[in-house]
C-alpha cells in the first residue's frame, strides 16, 4: 500500500531536518532507515522492551510506537545527540560502571536516564529504578546501570594500568565507547545501500506436511523472488554437532515445529515492508503433534531417522548407589519439572549477506563464527574458503546465537541473486524459531549417613529437546556429569535422555541443563538437612568437594573452591537467620526467609577437543595487533583477552589494537560458549603473548625482567642495563603485514569418558555459592527477592568489574527462571506475555570474588559466565521454603503455585 | 487447500489525516478511517514498519486532550495521556485512577497511551477501567450524526468489544463530582510492565466514622471489569473499623468469572481478588489487613 509521503520538517538532535516519509511508519523506522540514526535500537516493535526509547519534546517515548506523523514539527532527541566530541557525563558513567555489556539496551537506558537527570540532578536509587522500569536489559541484572545513573558526574575515569599490571584491574571495556554513543553496529545496523530485504514464511503448525502453489506467479505479481529448499544446492541440514546435524535451513515437505521456515521471500526494501505474507501460496496438512515429552517414546516419530524419538542418552555411574541409599540413615526423594525458558536477548536475529567476488560474506549476530562458516558452507554447497563470517556486534546471545538462524537464508539469497540481502527477525519470529532452554522432568534420591555425609545419589532426567538435535546431546551429557553439584558423592548414578517432540528446538542456554539439575539436587539437600536437623549451609559445607577429591566422574579435582565460597557466605547467613527470625516473630502477612545453593561447572567442551588460537603481530610502523577471534557478546572477552595478552607481553593495555573477529582476519578462537573464552582463548593469548615477548627479548638479549614499549617504527626494550631497540624497518614483512608475529593455540587437556562416564571431562572447573533473602506474601504467594550474596571462585580475577557484571546478569536470569519465565509456544510469542525481570524485580546483589587458583587455567583463572546463573533459582526457592514452607517442585514459581505449595499438606519449614 | 483466505485487495484508501478540529475528525471517521492516538495497542498488533489502512490521528484535535472541571464534574479528554492523569491535581477520589495511570506500562507508554485508547481497546486487563468504574464514569461519544453519552459499564461490552458505532469517536470521559478517596492495586508476576493477574480499584467516602459510600471493581477476572454491588451494599453504613473484616469471598467472587490462563489459575484469581479488595478497604478506612 502506498501512502503519500509529503516533505515535512522536525528537529532531530538540535538540527532541523526535512524528510518525506509515510506518516503511519514507526518513528523508529524513519530514524533508523531514512535518517541513518541507527543508535536507536529495535527489540520488540511493541513497547515491551524500551530499547527504542527516544525523547520527543523532552518526554521519553518508545519510537517503535509513535507514528512518524506525530513527530512532525517536534523536537526528537536520540542517543546520537547525547554527547558531542566528548562523551556526556552519563555516558562516561555507564562506561566506568560497566553498565553496558552487549550494549543493545544501552541507548534506550541512556535516553530514559537522561530524562530523569534533567528533572533530578542527583536521583536516588528508587527514582532511577522508576525511570528505567520501561527498558529491559538481559545482560547486566540492572545493578551496574542503576549505579551508573546514581553516580553521574561523580568519580574519575577508570584505571589505566601500567605495563604488565592489567590483570586484576577494573579496566573499562575496550569496546565500550561505541556502545554508549550508539555507534556500535549490531546485526540490523549496517547494510549496503539498496540491499534486498528477506522475510521468511513460517509454519503456523507444530507439525504438518506442506506443499506450495504457484510460487512463480505469486512472486511475479509482487515483484519479489521466492526461494525454497529446492534452491538449496548443498546438504540441507545443519547442526552445532556435526554428527547430529539434522535441521533443514528451509523445511522440505514437512514442518516439525511452529515457526519453522519453509520459504524465504526477497525483494526491494519498500516492496518487502508492505508485503502481505498472509496469502503466500502454501497449503498445510496438520499432523499429530508430539508436544508432551512424556508421550514421545512410542509416539509418532518426529524425525524418521530417530524412530523412538530418543535423540541421545547420557549416563554417569560410580560406586554402588542403590546399596548406598539402602544403607543410608536418611534418604530424600523428589520430582522437579521446569519450563521452556527463552533467552530473550534484546536484539532479535539480524544480519546481511553479500558477495565479495566468489566469496559469500555474512555479517550477522553470532556466538560462533567458525561453526557458522562450516554450516553455511555445508548447506549452500560451498567450500569453507568461499564463506566469510564477520560477526556483528551481538546484542545478547546466552547460547541461542551459537546455532544458525538467518545466515543460510540471507546467504542463499545473496548467492542466487548476486545482490546484498539483509534480514531482521521480528520478535515473534525470534521467539518462535530459535532455541530454548530444555524443559526438564527430573527425579532423584539422595542419602546420607547419620552425620549428614552424602553416601549416594540417583538421578533421572528427561529433557524435551524439540524436533532437531541442536545442543540436546550436550545437555544430555553435561547433566549427569554435574547433577551431584560440587559435593562429594561417592556412590552415584545419573541417567538422562533427550527426547524429540514438536515443541521448540531446545539448545544451549547458559548452563546446558545444569541449572535445571541443580534445582533438584539443592531441593533434596534442603530436605536432608531438615530431616537431620542440620543447618542448611552447614550441611553443604560438610559435603563440599574437597581439594583432590574425586568427582562423580572419578576425576581428581584440583583448585577446588566450593568450600571457600560456602565459607564466605557464613557471616551473612548467621546474621540473616537472626534478622529473619525477628521479622517473622512480628506476625503480619509477609514472611522472610533465606536460602543457599551452589554451583560447579566445567569450562569448555565435555571431553572433546576445544582449541582456541590467537595471533599477535607487530607492524613495521610499530603497531601491536591482537587478533582476537572470540566473539564478545557482552561478556567482555575483547577486554579480558587483551588484559591477559598485555600482561603476558609486558606492555601497556593501551598499546594493543584489537582485530576481529572475522573468519578472514582472525584465527579460530572457538565459540563463545561453555564459559570457555577466559580459560581457553585466554590461555592461547597468554601463550602467544609470552612467545612474542620471548622473541623480542631474544632479539635484544634482554633478561626476563625487561620492559617492552613501542615507538614509531621500533620496539624498545629496557632493563637496568639500558634500553635496546629493534628497528622494525629493517625486518621483512610477512603476508599479513607483520614484521614480528606469533600464533599460539591451546586445547584444554581432557580424558574421554568411558561407558560409565568415568574420565576427566574438563581441564578447569569454576565454583560458586549464592545465598538468597526473600519476602513472601502469605496471602498472595508473591515473592520479593531482597538480596543475593554471591560468592564465586574465579581462580584469578582478570577484571573485577566485568566479573561482577557476569554475576549480576546470571542472577537476573536465574531469578527470572525461578519466578516468572515460562515460554509456551503459540501463546507467549512476545515480551509482554513472556516475562523477564525488570529493574524493579532485582534484589541488592553482593558479589564476593574468591581466588582459588586453578593449576591449568591462565594465571590460575576459571570460567564464570554460566556459573553465576546456576545457584540462583535453587537458592531463591530454598529461601521461599524457609519463609513460607512452600516446597516448590514446578517452575516457574508463579504466585498461584507458591500459594498452593504453602497450603499443601505436610509442608515443613526448613531450618 | 490454501489456509490463507486473504486475497490481495484493491488499492486501499491510503489516508493518514491528523486534523485540528473535531468536526473535521468526525467527517473523516465517517469515511471509515480508523481512529488512533497513542498507538500503544495498534503498533504491537503488527510486525510491519507502518500501520496499514486509512487512519485518523486524533492527537492533534483541539479539545480532546486534558482534564477540566465542569459544572457536571470532571471531564477527561479521550486523548489525555496517562502521564497527565498520573500528574494531575485531582481530588482524592481519583487516587485510584492516578495509581492505575502509573501502572500502565512504564513511563514511555504513559507518555503515549491515552485514556480513550485504553477504553476503546477494551482489554479485560485494561488498567484504566476498574478505577473509572468506581468513579461512576460515563463516556461521551461523537459522530457526524451527533453526540451521545453512556455509562462506562455499558460502553465496554466484552473483550475487545465496545458500543462504538461505525464512524463514532470516544471524545471524553465524564466523572460526576466524586466523594471520598480512591485506591488501586495491581497483582502481576513482575514489578512493572506487566499484564495483571488481578487488579482491584476502590473508593470509599467516610462520614461520621462510617462508610457513607463504597465503590469497588475488579479487573482481569471477567471478560469486562465489574463493579461489586453486593460488597458495596454490605460495606455501606459500617463503622470504618469493621469494614475490612466484612470483606469476604461471598461478596466478591460471585460477581467474577475468572479464567485459568498462563498467568494464573481461576481459583487463585478469585481468592487474590478478595485479598486485594480487603487490602483496599483497609487502606481506605485507615486500618491494615
Amino acid at each position: 500500500m502506498n501512502r503519500r509521503a509529503d516533505m515535512v520538517e522536525l528537529t532531530v538532535n538540535g538540527a532541523r531536518v526535512a524528510v518525506a516519509a509515510d506518516p503511519a511508519r514507526r518513528l523508529s523506522e524513519v530514524l533508523r532507515e531514512d535518517l541513518g540514526l541507527r543508535g536507536t535500537k529495535v527489540g520488540c516493535d511493541a513497547g515491551d522492551c524500551g530499547a527504542c526509547t527516544v525523547r520527543v519534546d523532552g518526554a521519553a517515548v518508545c519510537a517503535c510506537l509513535m507514528p512518524f506523523g506525530q513527530a512532525v514539527g517536534r523536537n526528537v532527541e536520540t542517543v546520537e545527540g547525547l554527547g558531542g566530541e566528548r562523551l556526556s557525563a552519563l555516558q562516561e558513567s555507564f562506561l566506568r560502571h560497566g553498565a553496558a555489556q552487549c550494549g543493545i539496551c544501552t541507548p534506550g537506558m541512556l535516553m530514559a536516564a537522561a530524562v530523569l537527570l534533567d528533572a533530578v540532578a542527583q536521583p536516588s536509587r528508587a527514582q532511577v529504578e522508576d525511570a528505567l522500569a520501561g527498558v529491559l536489559c538481559r545482560c547486566t541484572g540492572y545493578a551496574a546501570i542503576v549505579d551508573a545513573v546514581v553516580a553521574v558526574g561523580q568519580g574519575a575515569a577508570g584505571p589505566v594500568p601500567e605495563a604488565g599490571a592489567a590483570v586484576g584491574q577494573r579496566v573499562e571495556r575496550l569496546d565500550g565507547r561505541a556502545k554508549v554513543t550508539g555507534a556500535e553496529a549490531f546485526g540490523a545496523d549496517a547494510a549496503p545501500e539498496g540491499a534486498l530485504v528477506a522475510r521468511a514464511v513460517r509454519s503456523p503448525h507444530f507439525a504438518a506436511r506442506f506443499s506450495f502453489g504457484d510460487l512463480a506467479g505469486w512472486a511475479a505479481a509482487r515483484g519479489v523472488e521466492v526461494f525454497t529448499a529446492a534452491d538449496i544446492e548443498g546438504i540441507n541440514s545443519f547442526g552445532v554437532i556435526p554428527d547430529f546435524a539434522d535441521q533443514p535451513a528451509l523445511a522440505e515437505g514437512e514442518v516439525r515445529f511452529r515457526g519453522e521456515a519453509v520459504a524465504v521471500v526477497a525483494g526491494e526494501a519498500e516492496m518487502m515492508a508492505a508485503l502481505d505474507l498472509g496469502d503466500f501460496p502454501v497449503s498445510w496438512v496438520p499432523l499429530e503433534a508430539i508436544t508432551d515429552p512424556g508421550a514421545a517414546i512410542g509416539g509418532r516419530p518426529v524425525l524418521p531417522s530417530r524412530s523412538q524419538n530418543v535423540l541421545v542418552r547420557g549416563r554417569v555411574a560410580r560406586g554402588a548407589p542403590e546399596a548406598a541409599l539402602a544403607g543410608a540413615a536418611v534418604v530424600a526423594e523428589a520430582e522437579v519439572r521446569t519450563a521452556f525458558v527463552e533467552h530473550a536477548y534484546i536484539e532479535p536475529e539480524a544480519g546481511v549477506a553479500w558477495m565479495e567476488g566468489d566469496v559469500l560474506a555474512i555479517r550477522a549476530c553470532t556466538q560462533a563464527p567458525g561453526m557458522d562458516r562450516a554450516d553455511v558452507a555445508r548447506v549452500l554447497g560451498l567450500p569453507a574458503e568461499r564463506v566469510r563470517i564477520i560477526p556483528s556486534a551481538t546484542g545478547g546471545g546466552f547460547g541461542s546465537k551459537l546455532d544458525l538462524s538467518l545466515q543460510p537464508l540471507i546467504g542463499l539469497v545473496a548467492l542466487k541473486t548476486g545482490r546484498a540481502c539483509r534480514m531482521v527477525y521480528s520478535r515473534a519470529e525470534s521467539l518462535q524459531s530459535t532455541t530454548k532452554r530444555h524443559p526438564a522432568r527430573m527425579t532423584g534420591r539422595i542419602g546420607t549417613d547419620a552425620a549428614g555425609r552424602v553416601t549416594g545419589m540417583v538421578f533421572q532426567g528427561a529433557f524435551d529437546t524439540g524436533p532437531y538435535a541442536s545442543w540436546g546431546p550436550t545437555v544430555a551429557n553435561r547433566v549427569p556429569v554435574h547433577a551431584s553439584g560440587p559435593y562429594l558423592t561417592p556412590n552415584y548414578l545419573a541417567e538422562t535422555v533427550a527426547l524429540h517432540t514438536n515443541n521448540p528446538v531446545c539448545g544451549a542456554f547458559r548452563g546446558f541443563g545444569v541449572p535445571q539439575a541443580a534445582l533438584l539436587q539443592e531441593l533434596l539437600y534442603d530436605d536432608l538437612a531438615g530431616r537431620l536437623g542440620m543447618d542448611r549451609l552447614a550441611f553443604r559445607q560438610v559435603n563440599a568437594l574437597p581439594e583432590g577429591g574425586p568427582s562423580v566422574c572419578g576425576q581428581e579435582m584440583r583448585g577446588v573452591g566450593i568450600g571457600a565460597c560456602l565459607d564466605a557466605l557464613a557471616p551473612r547467613w548467621a546474621e540473616a537467620l537472626g534478622e529473619v527470625e525477628a521479622f517473622n516473630a512480628g506476625g503480619g502477612r509477609s514472611r522472610r526467609g533465606i536460602g543457599v545453593a551452589s554451583c560447579w561447572y566445567g569450562c569448555g567442551n565435555t571431553a572433546l577437543p576445544n582449541p582456541s588460537t590467537i595471533r599477535i603481530g607487530i607492524t613495521r610502523d610499530g603497531r601491536l595487533r591482537l587478533h582476537q577471534g572470540a566473539t564478545d557478546i557482552g561478556q567482555g572477552s575483547n577486554t579480558v583477552i587483551a588484559q591477559i595478552a598485555a600482561d603476558g607481553l609486558g606492555v601497556a593495555l593501551s598499546a594493543i589494537e584489537l582485530i576481529g573477529p572475522d573468519t578472514a582476519l582472525t584465527p579460530d578462537a572457538g565459540k563463545t560458549s561453555a564459559s570457555r573464552q577466559t580459560v581457553v582463548t585466554g590461555k592461547a593469548a597468554l601463550r602467544a603473548a609470552e612467545a612474542l615477548r620471548a622473541a623480542i627479548l631474544g632479539r635484544t638479549n634482554k633478561g626476563p625482567e625487561a620492559r617492552i614499549a613501542f615507538g614509531p617504527g621500533r620496539v624498545l626494550v629496557s632493563d637496568a642495563t639500558g634500553t635496546a631497540e629493534i628497528a622494525l624497518a629493517g625486518l621483512a614483512e610477512d603476508a599479513r603485514g607483520y614484521v614480528l608475529s606469533v600464533e599460539e593455540s591451546y586445547d584444554p587437556p581432557t580424558l574421554a569418558l568411558d561407558e560409565n562416564g568415568q574420565g576427566s571431562p574438563y581441564a578447569v572447573y569454576g565454583y560458586g555459592a549464592q545465598m538468597a533473602e526473600v519476602e513472601v506474601d502469605m496471602e498472595l504467594g508473591t515473592v520479593k527477592v531482597t538480596r543475593i550474596t554471591a560468592a564465586h571462585d574465579l581462580g584469578r580475577v582478570i577484571n573485577p568489574m566485568l566479573a561482577e557484571g557476569q554475576i549480576a546478569g546470571g542472577i537476573a536470569q536465574g531469578l527470572g527462571m525461578a519466578l516468572m519465565e515460562d515460554y509456551v509456544p503459540g501463546r507467549t510469542e512476545n515480551l509482554h506475555d513472556y516475562l523477564i525481570p525488570t529493574v524493579g524485580d532485582m534484589p541488592e546483589i553482593v558479589p564476593i570474588l574468591i581466588e582459588v587458583p586453578d593449576p591449568e587455567g591462565p594465571l590460575g583463572a576459571k570460567g564464570l559466565g554460566e556459573h553465576a546463573l546456576i545457584p540462583t533459582a535453587p537458592a531463591i526457592l530454598s529461601a521461599v521454603r524457609h519463609a513460607s514452607g512452600a516446597r516448590i517442585t514446578r517452575l516457574p514459581a508463579l504466585p498461584h503455585r507458591v500459594l498452593a505449595a504453602i497450603r499443601a499438606p505436610g509442608q515443613e519449614a526448613a531450618k | 487447500m490454501y489456509a490463507n483466505e486473504y486475497l490481495t485487495g484493491e488499492a486501499e484508501l491510503a489516508e493518514y489525516v491528523r486534523p485540528r478540529s473535531l468536526e473535521e475528525a468526525l467527517a473523516i471517521a465517517g469515511r471509515g478511517a480508523k481512529p488512533l492516538a497513542g498507538c500503544t495497542d495498534l503498533f504491537p498488533a503488527t510486525d510491519r514498519p507502518a500501520l496499514g489502512g486509512a487512519l485518523l490521528d486524533l492527537t492533534g484535535v483541539e479539545g480532546l486532550s486534558g482534564i477540566t472541571r465542569t459544572d457536571r464534574g470532571w471531564r477527561i479528554g479521550a486523548v489525555t495521556r496517562w502521564a497527565e492523569v498520573a500528574g494531575a491535581a485531582l481530588p482524592p477520589a481519583f487516587d485510584g485512577l492516578r495509581a492505575a495511570a502509573r501502572e500502565v506500562g512504564a513511563i514511555q507508554i504513559q507518555n503515549a497511551g491515552t485514556v480513550g485508547g485504553n477504553l476503546c481497546n477494551a482489554s479485560p486487563a485494561a488498567d484504566g477501567v476498574p478505577p473509572l468504574l468506581t468513579l461512576d464514569a460515563r463516556v461521551e461519544l461523537a459522530s457526524a450524526a451527533g453526540r451521545r453519552e453512556m455509562a462506562l459499564a455499558e460502553f465496554v461490552t466484552g473483550p475487545r468489544r465496545t458500543a462504538l458505532a461505525e464512524g463514532e469517536i470516544l471524545t471524553a470521559v465524564i466523572v460526576p463530582e466524586p466523594a471520598g478517596r480512591g485506591a488501586f492495586l495491581k497483582l502481576g508476576a513482575r514489578s512493572s510492565l506487566v499484564i495483571s493477574i488481578v487488579m482491584a480499584a476502590g473508593r470509599i467516602d467516610v462520614a461520621g466514622g462510617r462508610v457513607a459510600e463504597a465503590a469497588f471493581s475488579v479487573g482481569a477476572c471477567s471478560p469486562v471489569a465489574v463493579r461489586l454491588p453486593a460488597l458495596e451494599a454490605a460495606l455501606a453504613g459500617l463503622p470504618v473499623a469493621e469494614a475490612a473484616d466484612r470483606v469476604e469471598a461471598g461478596l466478591v467472587v460471585p460477581a467474577l468469572s475468572a479464567l485459568s490462563d498462563l498467568r494464573a489459575e481461576a481459583g487463585y484469581r478469585a481468592e487474590a481478588s478478595v485479598v486485594l479488595i480487603r487490602r483496599l478497604v483497609a487502606g481506605l478506612t485507615g486500618g491494615a489487613a
